[in-house]
């Protein structure tokens, strides 16, 4: 049981720091693709990480089967939706951000 | 020994944290869609709060609140998105 509270542990903390990371970028970054750029894959390796140390610490059960299918449901969904937001925007006529103009 | 609550109470703390932090973008967002980002990640970020809390609580009914969450944010995202795109739903 030691072990596996370690290893339980450590991936929550990592999913914490790229959840952290992707909420400083939102907050920096100067543009929509910029911070479309940070969150899109900061927050999907971080919910990737937590439910992943989640599903270890409750062991073989049918809650780690519910966990695991919101996993799945969100690894295929986050992109899709930071893809929708992107494409609308560049369609709108939007130019990326350039350094000094 | 690691006492897996106190771990879980440091997680949730840390996520309400960049919760706040991501409102400040929702409310301060020069643009309509600097908002849809902030309510994409708030989103995202309540998913792992709730089942967290339904582990903290030992209530594991926690996780069907969160699996409906994850679909309604990906719902809203898409609407969102295209109402952005092409001004009505």
């Amino acid at each position: 049981m030691e072990l596996i509270d370690f290893i339980v542990t450590a991936l929550l903390l990592g999913g914490t720091f790229f959840f952290t990371t992707a909420t400083l970028g939102l907050i920096r970054f100067p543009d929509l693709f910029t911070r479309l750029h940070a969150t899109g894959k900061g927050d999907t390796l971080g919910i990737g990480l937590i439910l992943t140390g989640l599903a270890i610490y409750l062991g073989p059960s049918p809650t780690t089967i519910k966990i695991m299918l919101i996993l799945i449901f969100v690894l295929l969904t986050s992109p899709v939706g930071t893809h929708c937001i992107c494409r609308a925007v560049y369609n709108q006529g939007i130019k990326p951000w350039k350094k000094g103009g | 020994m690691i006492n897996m609550h106190d771990v879980f109470n440091g997680i949730i703390l840390i996520l309400v944290l960049n919760v706040f932090l991501c409102i400040y973008r929702a409310v301060m967002g020069p643009k309509a869609w600097d908002r849809v980002v902030a309510i994409n990640v708030i989103g995202t970020k309540t998913i792992v709060i709730i089942i967290l809390l339904g582990l903290v609580f030992d209530s594991l009914y926690f996780v069907d609140v969160a699996l409906v969450y994850a679909l309604f944010n990906f719902m809203l995202t898409v609407a969102l998105s295209k109402y952005i795109e092409f001004g009505t739903l």
